[in-house]
């Protein structure tokens, strides 16, 4: 059974090296994107901290502003 | 009605979503897993090299959705000036070039023991190539011009040129005489494909589908914080 989900009539080494190129390319597409996005997060976040008063509260003013530095963990 | 796609209006979704889809993601990409590569039978005919569909197939159908989907967008904001319709063709690009590669390395890898070689100037597979370099000017594009207005006219000029190789590669393996076999699910009349393969292939094509959801709603949120801190540094 173990031999046969492996070997495939001889077509294992194509149908395993398929689906493995697949989900390396899935793992790697998103890595990459969270990188990016974790990145950018991290800016707004540490700009964010440098604004005085006045203008950290023309910028909490925007609820978009609010949801990034609260919950937008994936 | 285009008001309710305001960014400033959907990131409440979008940066809680992806979580979801995530998981969801993982429980329908394990099931296609499991239909795919044990429980779906072999071909009579290709053995068990058949497998590779399930992998190959939905990622041109997912590669092929997308970029007609970007065109759209891309066309439908530069008519109606919504640049929140670039933001979204942007953000769904990079998941629609990767499943455009996955498609033509599974393809390869499938050609050698179906056809006996890894690569043929065939008309299908030469068609995908190209858009697959679509795909690659769309991305280059983006990154080399800063200016949004220049940006939106030629990513709109490149979907526009490339979409017209949309339909030649769903109607190449009826127009030449290639490879390729013909289309085996139809919309219209019955399927040629059997039940039993046609399942794993609609699961495998559904985890597809939630993988670049995901991808897009990630570098939707990427993009949004992008403009974000560029409006901080205006402060």
């Amino acid at each position: 059974m173990i031999n046969e989900i492996f070997l495939m009539n001889g077509y294992g080494f194509y149908v395993w090296s398929a689906f493995l190129f697949t989900l390396l390319s899935f793992v790697s597409l998103y890595a990459l994107v969270k990188i990016q996005y974790l990145k950018e997060r991290n800016k707004f976040i540490t700009k964010f901290g440098i604004l005085d008063s006045e203008k950290a509260a023309i910028a909490e003013s925007q609820s978009i502003n609010k949801e990034i530095l609260s919950n937008t963990t994936i | 009605m285009f008001k309710y796609f305001e960014p400033n209006k959907i990131f409440s979704i979008t940066s809680k979503a992806p979580r979801y889809v995530l998981i969801l993601f993982i429980i329908v990409l394990s099931v296609g897993l499991l239909e795919a590569l044990i429980l779906s039978p072999e071909d009579y005919k290709q053995s068990h090299s058949v497998r590779i569909m399930y992998v190959h197939v939905p990622a041109a159908w997912i590669s092929l959705g997308i970029f007609s989907t970007i065109t759209l967008l891309s066309v439908m904001g530069y008519i109606f000036k919504i640049r929140n319709f670039f933001l979204i063709s942007k953000s769904l690009a990079p998941s629609g070039f990767v499943f455009n590669i996955i498609a033509l390395v599974t393809g390869s890898i499938w050609g050698k023991p179906t056809w006996g070689t890894w690569w043929a100037w065939d008309a299908r597979v030469t068609s995908m190539l190209i858009l697959a370099l679509f795909y690659l000017l769309y991305l280059i594009a983006w990154r080399i011009y800063q200016s949004n207005d220049k940006v939106f006219k030629i990513t709109s000029i490149i979907t526009i040129i490339g979409i017209i190789n949309v339909p030649i590669i769903k109607y190449s393996v009826d127009w030449w005489n290639t490879l390729h076999q013909p289309a085996s699910i139809n919309l219209i009349s019955k399927s040629s494909i059997h039940t039993s393969m046609l399942f794993p292939l609609l699961i495998m094509t559904a985890a597809f589908a939630l993988f670049s959801i995901l991808i897009f709603l990630m570098k939707y949120n990427t993009e949004l914080i992008k403009i974000k801190n560029k409006g901080l540094d205006r402060l």
